[in-house]
C-alpha cells in the first residue's frame, strides 16, 4: 500500500468523471497530432512536389556585357569573360553545407548559331540533369545519348522543317535529331539541345558555361540559406531565388502552422481548464477523505502526491489515446483536407513521446491549484464535514 | 512524567463579532495507561478538546505537551509526523475510505512509513485477527456490518501501534449489543496498556472507563 494505490484506486472508482477527465485532454492532444500530421504531410507533399517545379535556384555570372533572357529572367553576359561560370563551379555547389537540401544541379551554355541561314540558341546542357530538372518535358523520339545527338524544341522543328532521326549541321559538324520536345509553351521551344561539351567545342568556349540552374528544397531552413552559401562558395556569381509556386506554397503552409498552432493552445487550454474544474470538484467531494489523510498524519507533501499521482494517470491516458486517435482522425482528414492522396499515418515516436509528454504537463499544471488547495484544507474543517 | 500534560487550555471561535469560548482554561494531565470518557452536553466542548489533543486544531491560549513534546510549537508537517506516530483516531461514524478495501484501509496509515508491502500486509492481518475480522480483508467496507466497520475503524487506528488512541462518540452508531461489544473491545485494549481518550454521549460507556471528564459550557466541571 502507498500513495499510487490511493490514486489509481481512487481514479477506479471515480470512472465517470474520470473518463471526462481524460476525454478533454484526448480531444486536445488529438487535435495537437492531427494538426501536425496534416502540416508535416503538407511539407512532405512539397518536397515531394519540388521537382515538378523545377529549378528554384540560378546562378549566373555577375558581368552584364551581353543581355541574354531565360525564362523570363535576366542573365549574365555570354561573351568570354573573366567572370565567366566554369565546369569546376559546379562540384563547389554540391558541396556547401547544406548540400543534402540540393537535389539537382544543370550547368548550361547558351549560344547562338547560325543553322540554314536561321539564327537560333544552342543550349548546352548535362542531360541527366536536365531530364531530373524538367520533368514535364515530353518527348518525340529519344533523349541524346551521345555527342553527335541532339534535342530540338518544338518551334525550332517547325521553323527548320526538321523531325526526328533528320540529321542537322552545326559548327560544321553534322549531328542527328533524336528527339523532339513537345510544345512546353516555354523558351524550350525555341532552343536546339545538345551534349555540354559538344557546345562548348562548337561555341570555341571549352569549360564555359552560361549559367547553372539548381533545384533545391530545405524544410527547416529558408531557401535564402541555401542561396547564401552557394553565393560563399561562387563569389563572381549572381545567385538567386526564383520565387514561383513552391514559395506561396510556402507561404500557405506557413499560414496553416501558425493557425494550427492557435487552434492547438486554444484546444489544449480548454482540456486544461476540464482538467482544473473537474479536479477542483474532486477534491472538494473529498474533503472529508482529506481531513481524514490528515488525522492520520499524512503530509501536506503526501496530499500533493495523491493528487498529482492522479493527474499523472489522467495525462499519460489521454496522451496515449490521443495519440492514437489522432492518428486515425489525421488518417482521415489528411486527404480531405490536403488533397493529398495515400498519405497513410505517420508514425513518429518523437511525435508520441512528444504529445503523451504534453499530456501529462497540462495534467500536472492544471492540477497544481487544486493540489495545492486541498493541502491547505484545515483537517478540522475537513473533519466538521464527517 | 504524565502521557498528556495540557495547561490552561482556551479555545476561541469568532465569527465577524460574534466569539465562542469553545474550552475556558482547562488543565488536565492524562497519565499512561489511563482510559479517560470525555462527557458534556452538545457545545460543551468535547470535540474540541479531542480535536486539539489530536494535534488538529491549534489552541488560542495554553499549552498541550504529549511525551513532553509542546506539540503545537511543532512545525505543521512535524505536528502530521507526531499524529502519525502517537495518535490513533477513531471518527465518529466509521470514516472508512470507501473505495478501499477493509486491509486497505487498516494499511492507510502506513502507506506514508517505509515499510515494504509485506510488512505492511503483515501487520495489517494481524490486527484485523486481534479485531475478528480475519478472512474479511478484502471486502469493501459497505459489504460489512456496522460493528464490523467500527472494528475496521479500531484496527486502522491501533496498526501503528501508537501510544495513545482517540475516540469521538465510538458508539454513536451501533446498536447497544454492538456498542457493549466495542466497549468491552477498549477495555481490553486498556488492559492491555492501551491510552485511550473516548468522548461520549453514552453514561453507560463511562463504566469502561479509568476516569471521567466533564465539560460545560467549555469549562471542566468535574473529575471522577
Amino acid at each position: 500500500m502507498n500513495l499510487r494505490d490511493i490514486s489509481i484506486n481512487n481514479l477506479r472508482r471515480r470512472k465517470g468523471k474520470v473518463f471526462f477527465l481524460i476525454l478533454g485532454l484526448t480531444i486536445g492532444i488529438t487535435t495537437v497530432v492531427t494538426l501536425i500530421s496534416i502540416t508535416r504531410m503538407m511539407n512532405e507533399d512539397i518536397s515531394n512536389k519540388l521537382d515538378e517545379f523545377g529549378a528554384n535556384i540560378l546562378v549566373v555570372p555577375r558581368s552584364n556585357d551581353l543581355s541574354l533572357s531565360y525564362g523570363g529572367l535576366n542573365i549574365g553576359g555570354v561573351s568570354v569573360d573573366t567572370q565567366m561560370l566554369k565546369d569546376s563551379d559546379v562540384p563547389k555547389i554540391r558541396q556547401i553545407e547544406v548540400r543534402e537540401n540540393i537535389s539537382t544541379v544543370s550547368p548550361k551554355l547558351i549560344g547562338v548559331v547560325e543553322i540554314e541561314g536561321k539564327k537560333i540558341l544552342l543550349t548546352g546542357v548535362l542531360f541527366q540533369e536536365e531530364i531530373r530538372l524538367k520533368k514535364w518535358w515530353k518527348i518525340h523520339g529519344d533523349i541524346p545519348k551521345s555527342r553527335d545527338e541532339v534535342l530540338l524544341g518544338n518551334e525550332v522543328a517547325v521553323r527548320l522543317f526538321k523531325s526526328t532521326h533528320d540529321y542537322l549541321t552545326i559548327s560544321g559538324k553534322t549531328v542527328r535529331i533524336s528527339g523532339i520536345l513537345d510544345e512546353t509553351g516555354s523558351q524550350d521551344d525555341f532552343l536546339i539541345f545538345g551534349d555540354l561539351t559538344f557546345v562548348q567545342e562548337g561555341l570555341k568556349k571549352p569549360g564555359a558555361l552560361s549559367l547553372i540552374e539548381v533545384s533545391a528544397f530545405c524544410i527547416s531552413c529558408p531557401i535564402e540559406e541555401i542561396v547564401s552559401q552557394i553565393s560563399k562558395v561562387l563569389p563572381h556569381a549572381k545567385v538567386t531565388a526564383i520565387k514561383q509556386t513552391l514559395q506561396t506554397k510556402m507561404e500557405a503552409l506557413g499560414h496553416f502552422k501558425k493557425f494550427s498552432l492557435g487552434i492547438s493552445i486554444i484546444v489544449l487550454l480548454i482540456g486544461g481548464l476540464i482538467v482544473f474544474t473537474n479536479m477542483m470538484a474532486s477534491v472538494n467531494e473529498r474533503k472529508r477523505e482529506i481531513g481524514i489523510f490528515r488525522a492520520i498524519g499524512f503530509r501536506k507533501s503526501h496530499i500533493i502526491r495523491i493528487i498529482f499521482l492522479e493527474a499523472f494517470v489522467v495525462g499519460l491516458i489521454g496522451g496515449v489515446t490521443g495519440y492514437l486517435l489522432g492518428l486515425g482522425v489525421s488518417y482521415i482528414l489528411c486527404p480531405i483536407i490536403t488533397g493529398i492522396k495515400g498519405g497513410g499515418i505517420l508514425i513518429d515516436p518523437a511525435l508520441a513521446v512528444g504529445v503523451v509528454f504534453l499530456s501529462v504537463t497540462m495534467g500536472i499544471l492544471s492540477s497544481i491549484y487544486p493540489a495545492i488547495h486541498a493541502s491547505k484544507m484545515d483537517p478540522t474543517t475537513a473533519l466538521r464535514a464527517l | 512524567m504524565s502521557l498528556i500534560e495540557i495547561k490552561k487550555l482556551g479555545k476561541t471561535y469568532e465569527s465577524g463579532e460574534e466569539r465562542v469560548f469553545a474550552l475556558v482554561d482547562v488543565g488536565l494531565n492524562i497519565e499512561r495507561g489511563e482510559f479517560i470518557s470525555v462527557m458534556g452536553p452538545s457545545g460543551s466542548g468535547k470535540s474540541t478538546l479531542l480535536t486539539i489533543l489530536g494535534g488538529l486544531n491549534h489552541p488560542t491560549k495554553g499549552e498541550v505537551a504529549v511525551d513532553e513534546i509542546p506539540i503545537y510549537k511543532l512545525p505543521l508537517e512535524k505536528l502530521a509526523d507526531f499524529r502519525r506516530e502517537y495518535l490513533g483516531f477513531i471518527f465518529q461514524s466509521f470514516q472508512l475510505i470507501s473505495y478501499l478495501t477493509v486491509i486497505e484501509n487498516v494499511m492507510l496509515p502506513l502507506a506514508i512509513t517505509e515499510k515494504s508491502n509485506r510488512e505492511q500486509l503483515k501487520m495489517a492481518e494481524e490486527i484485523l485477527e486481534k479485531m475478528e475480522l480475519k478472512g474479511k480483508g478484502r471486502r469493501l467496507p459497505d459489504q460489512l456490518s456496522g460493528g464490523e466497520q467500527e472494528r475496521v475503524a479500531i484496527a486502522r487506528a491501533l496498526v501503528n501501534s501508537p501510544p495513545i488512541l482517540l475516540a469521538d462518540e465510538p458508539t454513536g452508531n451501533l446498536d447497544s449489543k454492538t456498542g457493549k461489544e466495542i466497549m468491552e473491545l477498549f477495555k481490553s485494549l486498556n488492559q492491555e496498556g492501551q491510552t485511550i481518550v473516548m468522548v461520549t454521549h453514552n453514561p453507560e460507556n463511562v463504566a469502561y472507563s479509568s476516569r471521567t471528564i466533564q465539560l460545560r459550557d467549555g469549562k471542566l466541571v468535574k473529575t471522577t
